[in-house]
């Protein structure tokens, strides 16, 4: 009997148990669909945090009051003391003290309402320097950044993030109209670009860049007006980034007069730290959501074992006649084994359909990026044929072994 | 019809030197754990090509264990058995699924039609396995089921055909690879009278066109249109008419 003519039989035998065959595929669809999509969900919340964090800018190291480390006396974790100054930022910015260091931007941020006319927003407000443009990777849409005269004259200039534009003046030009911050009238002078598309860069596109000396003395005011929240670092090239981070670390440490970096004030985090955290946290997802999936694919192949082997001994009389009529146990074995690939084949091809299917709907539902692994498509539809080729060939094979009177007899 | 690959019998084939049937001494054991229970105790047989012989006996006689080895649907225990000259009980799966493709045709006492497929498709099945082209298993397959009267039903499956329908459908399958022998297993066991005369006369027909046929069966009537009747009593061959010509 030729392939041809067996897959023909095969395909004969599939339709006609037409219930065993669907629920046969849709247990290995269900397990592959649900392979793609978790796997997708971990590898797609990975690729997101990734992007998030690229997307703060190249090359950057961020500097951080507080400390991470565990050390004696008090001290606030990273982010909450007021131990970094605008005079450290000029520190590092000073040439010749950071080679490596291109550009610095300290940044001071709090939440503050905005108004323009009747309209008012509350959004971020960023007291920063000129060079927060280039290390922050961003540009300008219309009028101008900051620059270093509004710095030194306290200028009350403000650069808004398009989404603050859109919400203070709606489609009109924003450039040239006045923003009253904190009872301050400020003017626009830029409006910025988008940052793009992501959750993280909707709200980088929602905050107010004003001159940090501004900030300083005419918002913030008190004891603490020169300290900052953040010190973002530019290094010269990518192979720069570690000795930039040495660099900024003794310059600090110098500065605040400590000897044992132990005890550091500050915390200096570069994107490939943040990127190692943050990949480190999905990546435990990924293999949970892996775990889950495999389940899932386990559970739908001891389904489609279940229905392979009563399938195949619901058939041993098949088999039996077959065999008394001239088929050799090689023929059986071949039919049963085209049947179950055509099962696994296609239960794994709908699976890997409503996987994509899923990836590509679930996303505009939940908000949730999905991509589809090539592997682990591909490693869940080999598992699926090969459960539906061990569960029925096996038995199969050992029922074209029985002398085909046995096979007859069995009930 | 006729190809190459599947001469057909020869008119003559009851000239043939070799006897289709040669069993010496067959004994068959089925052992069902601790209890042996022997079918055959030492039969021994010899059909000649053209005979039509009529296997007799009461139940548990060993008659249908007889006629499964005969088909090379059991293996025996002891004994020799040669079909057409050859020893079959030396060879292997391949070997005997072969010889059951071309040289048997079996007709089942429950028919064992394949409920999925229509009547031609039930028919066509040993040529499939013999590697017949489609077109010609086709052809064949009809021409089967017009020669035992089912022109008109070749599309039906086998729930849609009376049980003398079946066992017409039954005996096409067992001739469509032309066999050396029909073995037919209680033919006429679940037939009508009307429908028992008409596959009578069909294994009549088969057997002036030169065809070997035994059969069981286990009405006298039935016995009487055989040539030769043989009767089995507990495993032994108790009595047997002869070849009667």
């Amino acid at each position: 009997m030729s392939w041809l003519e067996t897959l023909r039989t095969s395909l004969e035998a599939i339709r006609s148990h037409r219930l065993r065959s669907a629920l046969t595929m849709l247990g290995i669809l269900i397990g592959i669909g649900a392979v793609i999509l978790t796997v997708g969900l971990g590898e797609g919340a990975q690729a997101q945090v990734a992007s998030a964090i690229n997307s703060l800018g190249t090359n950057l190291l961020v500097v951080s009051p507080g400390s991470t480390t565990n050390s004696t006396g008090v001290r606030g974790g990273a982010g909450s003391a007021t131990t970094l100054t605008v005079r450290d930022a000029n520190a590092l910015a000073t040439p010749g003290v950071a080679p490596d260091i291109a550009a610095v931007a300290p940044t001071t941020t709090r939440s503050t309402a905005l108004s323009a006319g009747a309209t008012t927003w509350t959004t971020s407000v960023v007291g920063t320097t000129p060079a927060w443009e280039p290390v922050r990777a961003r540009s300008v849409a219309e009028g101008r950044f900051l620059t270093d005269a509004d710095i030194t004259s306290e200028a009350a200039n403000v650069v808004l993030g398009p989404a603050t534009a859109e919400e203070l003046f709606g489609s009109t030009n924003a450039v040239g109209r006045t923003v009253t911050i904190g009872g301050l009238p400020f003017t626009v002078v830029g409006v910025l670009n988008s940052a793009g598309t992501s959750s993280t860069a909707q709200n980088q596109d929602d905050q107010a860049i004003v001159p940090i000396s501004t900030a300083a003395d005419r918002l913030i005011g008190g004891g603490n007006r020169t300290s900052v929240q953040a010190i973002y670092l530019q290094a010269s090239t990518s192979d720069g980034l570690s000795a930039a981070y040495q660099e900024a670390n003794q310059e600090l440490l110098a500065l605040h007069h400590i000897t044992d970096s132990a005890n550091a004030d500050f915390t200096i985090a570069s994107q490939e730290s943040l990127l190692d955290t943050a990949s480190s946290v999905t990546q435990t997802l990924t293999v949970l959501l892996g775990g889950v999936a495999a389940i899932s694919l386990l559970v739908g192949g001891i389904g489609v074992m279940n229905i392979m082997l009563v399938s195949v001994t619901e058939r041993i009389r098949e088999i039996g006649l077959r065999k008394a009529v001239g088929a050799s146990p090689v023929v059986i074995r071949r039919q049963f084994m085209v049947e179950a690939s055509v099962l696994g084949l296609s239960g794994g091809l709908l699976g890997v359909l409503l996987g994509i299917a899923g990836a590509l709907i679930l996303p505009h539902l939940v908000g949730i990026q999905i991509s589809v692994s090539p592997s682990a498509t591909a490693i869940a539809i080999l598992t699926a044929i090969a459960i539906g080729l061990i569960f029925g060939v096996y038995p199969a094979s050992r029922a074209a072994r029985l002398a085909p009177i046995d096979a007859l007899r069995s009930e | 019809m006729t190809t190459a690959e599947y001469p057909a019998l020869p008119r003559d084939a009851r000239a043939a030197a070799e006897p289709v049937i040669d069993i010496r001494d067959v004994r068959k054991v089925y052992s069902t754990g601790a209890i042996e229970v022997e079918a055959l105790r030492g039969v021994s047989l010899r059909v000649e090509a053209g005979e039509y012989v009529a296997i007799m006996g009461p139940s548990g006689s060993g008659k249908s264990t007889l006629m499964h080895i005969l088909g090379c649907l059991d293996t025996l225990t002891t004994g020799s058995y040669l079909l057409a000259g050859e020893d079959v009980g030396h060879l292997s799966e391949v070997d005997l699924a072969v010889i059951r493709n071309r040289r048997i045709g079996f007709v089942f006492q429950q028919f064992n039609l394949l409920p999925a497929l229509t009547a031609w498709r039930n028919v066509e099945l040993p040529l499939s396995y013999a590697g017949v082209r489609r077109a010609e298993r086709k052809a064949r397959a009809i021409e089967l089921l017009n020669r035992v009267g089912l022109g008109e039903r070749i599309e039906h499956r086998p729930n849609e055909l009376s049980g003398g329908q079946q066992s017409r459908v039954a005996l096409a399958r067992a001739l469509v690879n032309r066999p050396s022998m029909v073995l037919a297993d209680e033919p006429t066991g679940a037939l009508d009278s009307t429908a028992t005369a008409d596959v009578l006369s069909v294994f009549e027909e088969l057997n002036d066109d030169g065809h070997t046929i035994v059969l069981i069966t286990h009405e006298e009537d039935v016995a009487a249109h055989a040539q030769r009747v043989v009767r089995l009593r507990d495993g032994l061959v108790e009595s047997d008419t002869g070849a009667a010509r």
